[in-house]
């Protein structure tokens, strides 16, 4: 059992004030216990949304750091504030009227800031997911889309690359589009899910479903009971 | 070595440790049936008669519920329908879909291929576009496309699943349009795990009995959600964001014409019109039913039942919640957050504080669940948490002693990552677990078109109950705000062409007032709950009730 005095309390400094806070809390939790109740800059407290990126820096550290305030332990001493909002430009598409496979340069016409990439890695540095950042940029810059769009799958959006990017480079949005080229254009599609929607469209299953729908809750327990498992395949 | 853990539970771990060698090769009975009926009813929480009440008005009077919903559903309105000016309407659409996760994004874009053009539809959510449990979905998504599947497999299976309680016509719908709308994720461009010939990877879930789950990596809901939003955003599809729902709007008869919105920084209300209103608003994890932590997201306060349940629509199912037994409660970071089965399948074994194996590992979700519960408050055999939770361990270490070093690292990638961010290195050391509010299984009455009984009200997702019956199986969420999503978005469209707009009351929350009156009811709350409160103590005791202006 944990005894009270290993509760033990530090000071962080939220915009610079100081609260003390137990140990051991998440930057969001702290925040909470100090009093703050969220409405901006709190999403899914788990790590999957990107509301609640969250610029801070350790005691006697001159580095600026960045991560998710529900993902990130306070440290003593630790001075932070939370970015709600990412002001960000993306470009507009149709992805049914796209043509990827005739024009390598889509993603670079679309983003034409890339261009500007320094190769300086800070996006990189920034990103809470270790996304190679940086390397899906470069990727998109030569036309491998498939490349970007792989480097970039885990990007929950959090928009901490672009806020630290000195070409303004809207990273997150680039690699959405890049993703969905690659998703539909790119990847080769199921030939046994086609099959299967023109089976339903010709109500292959409806008369075997009808039967299933009709039973009491006696009948469809034997059915049940009775299944076999496969694989499927 | 990598220390997360403080020094009383480093010690519990060598109590954990010194049994490890005799435990390896154990294997736990399993409960007999009346053993496990037992325990469940002592120990589950759904299980619980002391944790559900019937309600005493409404359209589900005499029907049991969680307290915590209970309190909110039984509570008066945030608002006083006196002060609220209707005559100035601030949006006038075709379509109005309150909330902007999974579920009401498919609604909206479904509405659009149906013809209703976006700048007459209007998409109005609590938090940010995408905010929701769509966006935590790991595991994947039930669809029956191979060749020794079939939708009737899969209808079957959830309906075993669910203890034939599942509503047959709501269930024919989410497995026969299973396949069209993976079809259609193909044409957006959602990526899904593929082999080489572009064939989809799919794993079995607990209690399917086809490998039917399509999944993204472990991260195939958000992979959905952030699609789905892209092309909402290249559709310009208006969304307004921070602005929850707080009422619903009806004319004199009882139809739905809208909502009353609340601006959550500013707290200035806007009125919205609409001919049809889709409620898309999530479950109740964020109500913590019977405390416990939650797998889900910050929104997840039920809102969408409280304004649902106020304008005539009734429940079904709500009396049973899904629960994981393996919720991760520490360190604080995780708490919640999903230990995946696998663990268990894997070898591990759940131990407690005295480095007991006290269950068999793979007994039923809720039988293991409800063990969990008993060594940890009903034998005080449990592990307690800086922040005064109690766990068991999750002997993960185990696995590489049982089946060869590496098979954790191997196997469990994601979750090691999870754990190593917090120092945590579970190839080495175990988990510390307790069941996790995970799903609400019941919601609101709904048709297989996804219109409620009231007219002009439409709704979809989670916050809808039938399809799954009492219980859930894994891959069939992401699948149920495609499926109603889509078709509460096609009727909501259809409904447009036959109706003329509609007057604007807030006859119905006086109504709904004055039967809480006579019923004798009288509470300090009042709902929806809009967001959970997680501030500290202190500071809500010392709390001034002062509006500061600039």
């Amino acid at each position: 059992m944990p005894e009270e005095k290993e509760k033990k309390m530090i000071d962080i400094y939220v915009m610079g004030r100081r609260y003390k806070v137990p140990e051991g809390l998440t930057i969001m939790t702290a925040l909470e216990y100090a009093g703050y109740k969220y409405v901006r800059g709190c999403g899914c407290r788990g790590g999957f949304c990107g509301a609640c990126s969250t610029v801070f820096r350790n005691k006697d550290d001159y580095k600026l750091k960045m991560d998710l305030a529900c993902q990130t332990a306070v440290e003593d001493g630790m001075f932070l504030v939370q970015l709600p909002f990412v002001p960000s430009v993306r470009t507009m598409y149709e992805v049914d009227e796209i043509e990827p496979e005739k024009d390598d340069n889509l993603l670079l016409e679309h983003y034409p800031e890339i261009a500007r990439c320094v190769s300086c890695n800070t996006c990189t540095k920034a990103c809470p997911q270790d996304i190679e950042v940086m390397d899906y940029v470069q990727a998109s810059l030569r036309g491998d889309i498939d490349r970007a769009a792989s480097l970039s799958f885990d990007c929950i959006q959090c928009g901490l690359c672009s806020i630290r990017c000195p070409a303004d480079i809207k990273h997150y949005h680039l690699a959405q589009e890049a993703r969905r080229i690659k998703g539909k254009y790119i990847d080769t599609h199921s030939e046994q899910l086609k099959e299967r929607v023109k089976e339903l469209d010709g109500c292959v299953y409806d008369e075997r479903m009808k039967e299933l729908v009709k039973m009491s809750k006696e009948e469809i327990k034997i059915v049940y009971d009775k299944r076999e498992f496969k694989k499927g395949e | 070595m990598a220390d997360g853990y403080p020094e009383y539970m480093r010690k519990s771990i060598e109590r954990l440790e010194s049994t490890r060698d005799e435990r390896k090769d154990i294997q736990f009975e399993r409960m007999h049936a009346d053993e496990s009926d037992d325990l469940l009813k002592k120990f589950h929480p759904d299980y619980r008669e002391e944790g559900k009440q019937k309600l005493k008005i409404g359209a589900s009077k005499g029907e049991k519920v969680p307290l915590e919903l209970l309190a909110l559903l039984e509570a008066p309105s945030l608002i006083d329908p006196s002060e609220i000016n209707l005559d100035q309407i601030d949006y006038d659409v075709d379509i109005l879909i309150i909330g902007g996760g999974g579920a009401g994004t498919v609604a909206a874009l479904w509405a659009m291929k149906e013809g209703i053009s976006p700048e007459n539809i209007l998409i109005a959510t609590k938090l940010r576009h995408g905010d929701s449990n769509s966006m935590m979905a790991q595991g994947g998504i039930q669809a029956a496309d191979t060749k020794d599947d079939s939708p009737v497999q899969h209808y079957l299976d959830a309906m075993g699943g669910g203890h034939y309680t599942n509503e047959p016509e709501l269930l024919e719908a989410l497995t026969k349009d299973a396949p069209k709308l993976i079809k259609w994720h193909e044409e957006l461009g959602i990526l899904y795990d593929r082999d080489e010939e572009g064939e989809f990877i799919e794993l079995p879930g607990g209690g399917t009995s086809r490998y039917r789950l399509h999944s993204s990596g472990d991260y195939t809901g958000m992979e959905l959600m952030r699609v789905m939003r892209d092309e909402a955003r290249n559709k310009d599809l208006p969304v307004l964001e921070f602005a929850p729902a707080v009422e619903l709007l009806t004319d004199e008869d009882g139809t739905v014409t809208g909502a009353l919105m609340m601006n959550l920084e500013t707290n200035e209300y806007y009125v919205v019109r609409a001919k049809s209103t889709i409620l898309a608003t999530g479950g109740f994890g964020r109500l913590h039913v019977q405390s416990y932590p939650t797998s889900n997201h910050y929104g997840a306060t039920g809102d969408g039942l409280i304004m649902g349940y106020r304008v005539g629509v009734p429940l079904k199912d709500m009396d049973s919640v899904q629960y994981h037994p393996t919720g991760a409660v520490f360190p604080e970071q995780v708490l919640g957050l999903l230990v995946t089965e696998k663990v268990r399948s894997l070898g591990a074994q759940p131990v407690n504080d005295e480095g007991e194996l006290f269950v068999n590992p793979l007994e039923p979700r809720d039988v293991e669940a409800a063990s969990f519960i008993r060594e940890c408050y009903g034998r005080e055999r449990g592990v307690e948490t800086p922040t005064g939770m109690k766990g068991v361990w999750l002997d993960s270490p185990l696995i590489d002693v049982l089946k060869g070093e590496g098979t954790v690292a191997k196997n469990l990638p994601a979750m090691v990552r999870q754990y190593k961010r917090f120092n945590i290195d579970i190839t080495k050391d175990p988990m510390l677990v307790f069941p996790t509010l995970h799903y609400q299984n019941g919601g609101l009455a709904i048709d297989k078109s996804g219109a409620t009984p009231v007219p002009g009200l439409f709704a979809c997702g989670e916050v809808t109950g039938g399809v799954h019956g009492k219980n859930r199986l894994m891959g069939n969420s992401l699948l149920d705000f495609n499926v109603f999503g889509k078709r509460a978005g096609i009727s909501a469209a259809k409904h447009v062409a036959k109706v003329s707009k509609g007057k604007l009351t807030l006859k119905h929350v006086e109504r709904y007032g004055k039967a809480l009156k006579s019923a004798g009811i009288d509470t300090k709350i009042a709902s929806p709950l809009l967001l959970p409160e997680y501030r500290g103590k202190k500071v809500l005791e010392r709390h001034l009730d002062i509006e500061v202006t600039l």
